[in-house]
């Protein structure tokens, strides 16, 4: 059984007990475990079960790279998913549960896939699922999206009450990991006077260190370690910080880290992680090495770890993964963990060395102790089930005829260690294959560049490939005496035994937590997948949380043998970040919410929340889309106030309306390329509506243009159009016609805009007085400046509904005493503010198009019947050659119609007229869709604009339009202007 | 996240300071135009695995549009330039030469 030792622990602190419950049992532990040293404490050492297989899971690992102990984490609104228990820092009631288990962790139901693990080998999912095909709808699909998921999504209801926030760093040099290579790095480039981050994804400096011992210039290294934290943070340049985990490296120097700020205080004040965006000139990446699994059969049962996970436990939280430790390794490292277990009190009953002539030093050291060691020597296979029992014993030259049988409960296993090289991977970096040492290091000539062309990653230490203390220091650039033991070479083992035969190697597990074992990578390299991206992705391995830290290197080595090629050319996946798994909420930040994007008010934004508008967003603005009375439906309100504007006089905040100044000698000519029609003939005093086309053809904007004078015109675009628009005008005017003497200013905010419209409207601005409004001095198409009120405006007779209209601009300033001084004169003419959909329906009434319902980005304006709104005489206007092309003079095009339903209803929005036959996907054929659709209060009936095709050749012909609920409803092509086609109320 | 430097005013920015506008020094081909040359120009670019001309805009800084010479596989950046001119300036010609005889040296 695991348990705790009565001494020890280097970071365990037992005056402080702290109570957690896991899987509904209440148990203790000490401040300064983590979760998993907690549980072996508590002998929990089945922690989970495996994804595809339900394998019993227990702790692997004692850090980051952890496949099986994801836990769900906390309750309620602080309930998370596959939390690794190994990196989870225990608290005073801390709350965890198991994940993939049902009914419960010790008697799993889904254990039974285990029995078809002959079936659910490689490349299952794509051939079982094939035939017969209609089975996937109702039985393949529902059954795997059942068993698809690792842990349990938080509750949709259940708002993350945490905050979370992002933080900008700038330094010279960004040091990753704390270890001793990264302090030692740390400090020569401190004492070059750069400005140094040192992060460390643990609370701990020294790394492995501590655990792995040795002497740096007769100081212990946690002595050196200390020394070296204090002489930098002596220095003014140079900052640190534990539990920051660098996360990713990007183009040019950016980084993202991840800081745990109160994991282990749920509810404190102030964020729970924090996102760091960093800029660093240059990275170093002294992020140490795993320590790879063996791969032999039985390798996944719970109480086989990592070697150097064992000592960990024992060294930091005086923890025991059991009392009889069996040592199975290829390198010298794990008799560290021999010794450390010995000396601890427990029992090693044999150090199984697969190197025919064993270790170094530490073999010796290891024998000086009594310690037995067989080299030549590896396991068979694991007993037991839930917990090893045992192992059984072979010659790793062997086939696994078994020599022995040793009763244990706990595995310590090593095959070597690869260096953690995702930071300098991200960028491009490369790697080199180093046969020694059986590892992938990163290849020094070939580093990620920087926009200068150089190199802005190095890796060093463990993360470069130097393994011992001796050769850390020196990677990292001192020249301390290192006492260590010298350490003999390892032996590449990458099945053992050598000759496992099936059914060894179909317990021999890769990739823990997707239960990918040695059989189903070499399956794939049977069926032909030779690209190690496609076998990774055929057999999932090293696709799961853990992203295949334990197991890649591993699985990568069969697939070359598989395949009878050497493994650099195989190669890796590919390394992306994040490193390890990071918050959804340390990436959104501050970014929720209320502040989740800016929102844009109109100066009247507050009068029209007290009037009690329903809101409407568009683009970033907030627009009114009615505002309902008492007892009034949006429905209701939206007919009130369409049958105010026709009868009486209707107000509308129109500030949202872009606005564009284009001034300069050259003025007329750039609008005459910018627009389909003649803008430079446009007299000043007068409005012309225009149109915009992308280069091509395609309809993207329209608006009103009043020219200013001579050499200025205001440009008004949709709503939603202002930025768009001033950005291509800008495009224009700098990249292509730059000699043109042209200015452009968006000056949309300067200016609250009001809409005065309906029969009476004259009469309101009559009683406002001033300004001469009477159509004889203020024609329609016409613009005037004066007073109106007494404040100073700019009056616009331009009509978007088809009724006598004006449309008045003031500084946004006097934006809402305009406004009131409006209310006030109105009152006796029954005016009423209206919104956004009163705004849609009169227009459609109307028959004019809006950008964005009409149009889709596929839509030319000859479509739309606006012809008349493009220039024949002008050479070049942007669109123009695009709209030559044959399809776009097709006369089959689908254009512009009105649309009235025989029965008087309203079309559905989007709704398609299917036309005879069927296309060769045996859909019905289509000739036209609604555009625009509304209920008419001034027709009592639903219209509809649409397109369709050869539509204004087919008046009065009858076509249908099929519904969602199988019904359909038939409507008759007409004139799209429904509404007063002679146009005389707007001319009033 | 590339850092750029703007010409006209100077500053060098994050990527998210500015807003890729694809290749540069396109020719436009207007009415008149032949359907080759139209469709060339409309759609069909450059997507080298090395040096590309393109076109940035400091669309949150001073506004202004120009042209960088950036190698997409190296992500190094030979130079920035104003977009008011038809081909690259010579210097950062000789920029990019001297890089590709030295990366050939290697």
């Amino acid at each position: 059984m695991s348990t705790r030792l009565a001494t020890g622990g280097s970071r365990i602190d037992r005056s402080k007990p702290r109570r957690f419950t896991f899987d509904g049992a209440g148990l203790r532990g000490f401040a300064g475990d983590t979760l998993a040293s907690a549980l072996l404490a508590n002998n929990r050492m089945l922690v989970g079960r495996s994804f595809k297989y339900h394998r019993p899971r227990g702790i692997v690992a004692a850090g980051v790279e952890e496949p099986n102990a994801l836990v769900n984490l906390g309750t309620g609104a602080r309930h998370e998913p596959n939390q690794r228990a190994t990196t989870t820092a225990l608290f005073e009631g801390l709350t965890a549960t198991p994940q993939n288990v049902w009914p419960s962790l010790d008697h799993d139901i889904g254990a039974v896939n285990g029995l078809f693990a002959p079936f659910l080998t490689a490349g299952f999912y794509y051939k079982m699922f094939l035939y017969p095909r209609a089975f996937w709808k109702h039985v393949y699909e529902p059954f795997i999206r059942q068993s698809a998921g690792l842990g349990r999504a938080p509750a949709p209801e259940d708002a993350d009450p945490d905050t979370y926030e992002h933080f900008h760093a700038f330094c010279d040099v960004l040091v990753a990991g704390g270890g001793v290579a990264g302090l030692q790095a740390a400090r020569v480039a401190a004492r070059a006077g750069q400005r140094v981050l040192v992060l460390e994804q643990t609370s701990h400096w020294g790394g492995r260190a501590p655990v792995d011992g040795g002497t740096i210039d007769g100081q212990t290294t946690e002595a050196w370690t200390a020394a070296t934290l204090a002489e930098l943070a002596a220095l003014p340049n140079v900052r640190f910080r534990t539990q920051v985990m660098v996360a990713g490296v990007y183009d040019h120097g950016y980084v993202l880290a991840h800081e745990t700020v109160a994991d282990d205080r749920p509810g404190a004040k102030g964020p729970r992680h924090r996102l760091w965006r960093i800029r660093a000139t240059r990275i170093i990446s002294a992020t140490g090495a795993i320590e790879r699994p063996l791969s032999f059969a039985g390798n996944d049962v719970p109480g086989v770890m990592l070697a150097s996970a064992v000592r960990d436990y024992i060294a930091h939280y005086a923890v025991s993964p059991g009392d009889r430790v069996v040592i199975v390794t290829n390198n010298d490292d794990a008799y560290r963990t021999a010794l450390a277990v010995h000396r601890a009190g427990l029992t090693v009953p044999v150090i199984l060395d697969a190197r025919p002539a064993g270790g170094g030093a530490l073999m010796a050291e290891a024998r000086a102790a009594g310690l037995r060691v067989e080299t030549g020597r590896a396991i068979a296979k694991v007993l037991g089930t839930k917990r090893v029992t045992g192992v059984a014993v072979c010659a790793q030259a062997g086939e696994g005829a078994v020599l022995d049988t040793i009763p244990c409960d706990a595995v310590a296993m090593s095959g070597g260690w690869s260096p953690v090289v995702h930071l300098w991977s991200h960028c491009g970096g490369k790697l080199i294959w180093d046969a020694d040492r059986a590892m992938f290091r990163p290849d020094a000539a070939r580093p990620p560049t920087d926009h200068t062309g150089a190199g802005f990653v190095t890796c060093t230490g463990a993360a470069n490939g130097a393994l011992t203390l001796a050769e850390v220091l020196a990677d990292a650039g001192a020249t301390g005496q290192v006492d260590a033991p010298l350490e003999a070479a390892l032996a590449p083992v990458w099945m053992m035994p050598q000759g496992a035969g099936p059914k060894l190697r179909a317990k021999a597990w890769l990739d823990f937590q997707n239960d990918v074992k040695v059989s189903d990578v070499q399956q794939a390299a049977q069926e032909g997948y030779q690209s190690v991206e496609h076998a990774k992705r055929y057999t999932t391995l090293g696709m799961a949380t853990d992203q295949g830290k334990l197991s890649n290197i591993n699985g990568l080595a069969i697939l070359s043998d598989a395949l009878g090629q050497p493994i650099p050319q195989t190669g890796t996946t590919t390394f992306r970040p994040p490193y390890a798994p990071i918050s959804m909420g340390a990436i959104g930040g501050a970014a929720r919410g209320d502040v989740f994007q800016p929102i844009r008010r109109t100066c009247l934004y507050d009068w029209h929340e007290a009037a009690g508008a329903h809101w409407e967003p568009v683009g970033q603005w907030r627009r009114p889309y009615c505002y309902p009375r008492a007892g009034e439906t949006h429905q209701d309100a939206v007919r009130r106030e369409i049958t105010t504007v026709r009868s009486a006089v209707g107000l509308l905040d129109a500030s949202t309306l872009g606005k564009l100044i284009v001034k300069g000698p050259d003025a007329g000519r750039f609008l005459d390329l910018i627009y389909t029609n003649m803008m430079s003939t446009l007299a000043v005093g007068r409005c012309r509506y225009g149109l915009m086309c992308n280069e091509n053809g395609f309809l993207s904007d329209d608006g009103v243009v009043a020219r200013m004078s001579d050499d200025t015109f205001l440009c008004h675009t949709t709503t939603g159009g202002a930025d768009r628009i001033h950005a291509h005008l800008e495009e224009w005017l700098q990249t292509e016609w730059w000699d043109l003497q042209v200015y452009v200013a968006n000056v949309t905010e300067h200016w609250a805009q009001f809409a005065v419209v309906g029969p009476k409207a004259r009469q309101v601005l009559e009683k406002l007085g001033g300004l001469d409004v009477s159509k004889s001095a203020l024609p329609f198409m016409n613009w005037a400046e004066g007073t109106l009120g007494g404040v100073t405006a700019r009056v616009f007779r331009i009509s978007f509904s088809g009724e006598l209209s004006y449309e008045i601009a003031v500084p946004v300033s006097l934006g809402r005493a305009f406004w009131d001084a409006l209310l006030a004169a109105g009152a006796e003419y029954g005016a009423a503010p209206y919104g956004t959909e009163a705004l849609h329906v009169l227009r459609a009434e109307k028959g004019f198009i809006m950008i964005g319902d009409e149009t889709d980005g596929t839509v030319i304006p000859q479509d739309l019947g606006l012809d008349w709104a493009i220039s024949k005489k002008k050479p070049d206007y942007i669109g123009k050659r695009g709209q030559e092309r044959l399809r776009m003079v097709d006369p089959d095009r689908w254009k512009l119609v009105g649309l009235e339903t025989l029965d008087g209803s309203v079309i559905p929005d989007g709704a398609y007229a299917v036309a005879d036959g069927r296309n060769a996907n045996g859909q019905r054929n289509t000739q036209g869709r609604v555009t625009s659709t509304y209920f008419s209060p001034t027709l009592g009936r639903g219209i509809a604009m649409g397109l369709v095709r050869r539509g204004p050749d087919r008046m009065g012909e009858v076509i249908e339009f099929p519904k969602l609920d199988g019904s359909s409803v038939k409507a008759r092509i007409v004139s799209p202007v429904f509404y007063d086609p002679n146009g005389e109320k707007q001319d009033a | 996240m590339l850092i750029l430097t703007c010409p006209y005013c100077g500053v060098a920015g994050e990527e998210t300071e500015f807003h890729a506008g694809g290749e540069a020094h396109l020719k436009r081909f207007g009415p008149g135009s032949s359907d080759d040359d139209f469709d060339a120009y409309m759609f069909a670019r450059k997507n080298p695995k090395g040096v590309h001309f393109e076109r940035w805009r400091h669309v949150f800084g001073c506004g202004k549009w120009f042209h960088a010479a950036r190698d997409t596989a190296t992500l190094q950046v030979f130079g920035t330039y104003p977009a008011q001119v038809s081909g690259p300036p010579q210097d950062i010609l000789d920029r990019i030469a001297a890089a590709t005889s030295a990366h050939a040296a290697k």
